[in-house]
């Protein structure tokens, strides 16, 4: 078994509030994972929001957020166990949020160190 | 009463605190006979405990004396045991931290808390496991070992101690619960018994502010809810009778209630335990028609699974999904469980194919029947089969 992180984003920060409905299909979809006992970490939902998310870069300069240039922003992330990477992205396509509100789906597999 | 001997004892020595105590019923059981009940039969019986304790400590003197010839062993060790109510559930208390010990693995942990706790006979105990008596003695003794070994303190609980222990201490209540609720024997006197020993020992961390936190409540919710069922759940041949054809006017309201009691006592701070979600999926299956009622256990199942994997979580999790989104969308969503060597996956399997594919249904069901170990489940799912059978 190797691990993968599914890495989150959204289009637009408007589609970040989902409605109780589309919060309770994101919640069967990842309870869906965690019955296969393939769920690793439920890991996290990131807040996009003025005050809640900068950008720091090298010069040490400092951004609100990181969305006025880039069109996509990270909204979380979930560790997963799977075979391969095919089933890892098997499950990242069931994911409701495709016919919800759009954005995309990053599959990485995680280094392990011994 | 071993629990307040082995206060004074240490558990190094819980077979001779066990040996007095039983020692002392066989000399009540014997004088009583005769003499009829004593005003106070506990104080009586803590009078002989106290005296046959003496006893073995003056021959323990003696006979230390006479080997080592040493001459200074006091003989007159102080031994006061205080009759209240207040020390004796104490030292339940204290007894039932020291037997839940993380060393022993769960089945020795259920055996040794029947034992210690609740006085039942290796006998008694094989019965509940359907194992034979010489099994559960050398598992009790392998137990009993690693508790020597350990050195638990049982004189006073410090509130580390606790925080430490209470999880194991309620894994094991469940546990012993489930044994009683799910039990393996069919025979519906040694059930009630195992439920309702676990009952009173959780009711008993209840009642002491240290342990009455909010996952014991909900733990004891669950008890009650589970067992206000106990007598619907199984006809008088010790068949099980499925929860949507049990007579609910068999279900015990009393209970029912305790529960709502205990399940709102739960519910202080933050914490959710997995007792407090399986409380609530109780719960929601003592009301009895709630439009939404599948749709809350749902989402508890889905919160459940993501606390802790089981398969039997995940299945009752397919089953809640299969009465919210119906039983096509459920195949599919039971079919990724791919728990192949589960009877219950099976038999799940083929109750949601009945309507669709019979020969698919057949074929699950007959595949749960050659993987269960459970009698009555065999002829439950024959049943199920030859009905199939006879709908075109």
């Amino acid at each position: 078994m190797k691990e993968f992180a599914l890495i989150f984003r959204l289009k637009d920060i408007s589609d970040f509030r989902p409605t109780p409905e589309q919060m309770q299909e994101r919640m069967n979809w990842l309870a869906g994972i965690a019955s296969q006992n393939m769920l690793v970490d439920k890991g996290n939902t990131l807040l996009p929001f003025a005050g809640s998310a900068k950008h720091v870069q090298a010069d040490h300069s400092i951004t609100d957020g990181a969305y006025t240039e880039i069109k996509e922003f990270i909204s979380g992330y979930i560790v997963i166990k799977a075979d391969n990477i095919d089933q890892a992205v098997e499950i990242a396509k069931a994911n409701p949020i495709f016919k919800q509100v759009g954005g995309s789906i990053e599959v990485r597999e995680v280094l392990q160190r011994d | 009463m071993t629990a307040v001997l082995c206060r004074h004892f240490g558990l190094q020595h819980v077979e001779i605190a066990e040996d007095i105590a039983s020692d002392t019923f066989l000399k009540a059981s014997e004088h009583w006979a005769i003499h009829g009940i004593p005003q106070n039969p506990t104080a009586w019986l803590y009078t002989v405990a106290k005296n046959k304790t003496k006893d073995y400590f003056k021959r323990l003197a003696l006979f230390e004396t006479k080997v080592t010839n040493e001459q200074s062993v006091d003989i007159q060790q102080e031994i006061d045991f205080d009759l209240d109510s207040q020390l004796i559930s104490d030292s339940q208390l204290a007894m039932i931290f020291a037997v839940c010990n993380p060393a022993n693995p769960d089945e020795a942990q259920i055996c040794l808390a029947l034992q210690i706790l609740c006085g039942f006979s290796i006998e008694e105990i094989a019965s509940a496991f359907l194992a034979k008596p010489e099994t559960i003695k050398k598992r009790l003794q392998r137990a009993r070992t690693n508790l020597r070994k350990d050195d638990f303190q049982i004189k006073s609980l410090s509130e580390s101690e606790i925080t430490q222990r209470l999880d194991t201490v309620l894994k094991t209540l469940y546990l012993l619960f489930n044994e009683g609720y799910f039990s393996k024997s069919n025979n519906q006197l040694i059930r009630k018994d195992l439920c309702s020993e676990a009952m009173r020992l959780t009711l008993l961390l209840t009642e002491h502010a240290e342990t009455d936190q909010p996952q014991v409540s909900a733990l004891l919710a669950l008890m009650c809810f589970q067992s206000s069922r106990l007598d619907a759940r199984m006809d008088d041949k010790g068949e099980a009778i499925l929860f949507d054809e049990q007579d609910k006017s068999l279900w015990d309201t009393s209970l029912i209630e305790r529960g709502n009691y205990y399940l709102v006592n739960a519910c202080i701070g933050n914490s959710i335990s997995k007792y407090h979600l399986e409380a609530g999926i109780a719960y929601w299956h003592t009301t009895p028609t709630d439009q939404d009622k599948w749709e809350h256990i749902l989402k508890l199942y889905n919160q459940l699974i993501l606390i802790e994997y089981s398969p039997v979580t995940a299945l009752n999790r397919t089953f809640a999904y299969a009465q919210v989104f119906g039983y096509p969308k459920a195949i599919c969503e039971a079919e990724k469980l791919n728990l192949v060597d589960n009877n219950y996956y099976h038999e799940l399997l083929g109750f949601l194919y009945t309507e669709t594919d019979t020969d698919k249904a057949i074929a699950h069901y007959t595949e749960a029947i050659e993987l269960s170990k459970s009698k009555i489940g065999k002829r439950t799912l024959l049943k199920k089969i030859e009905q199939l059978r006879k709908t075109p």
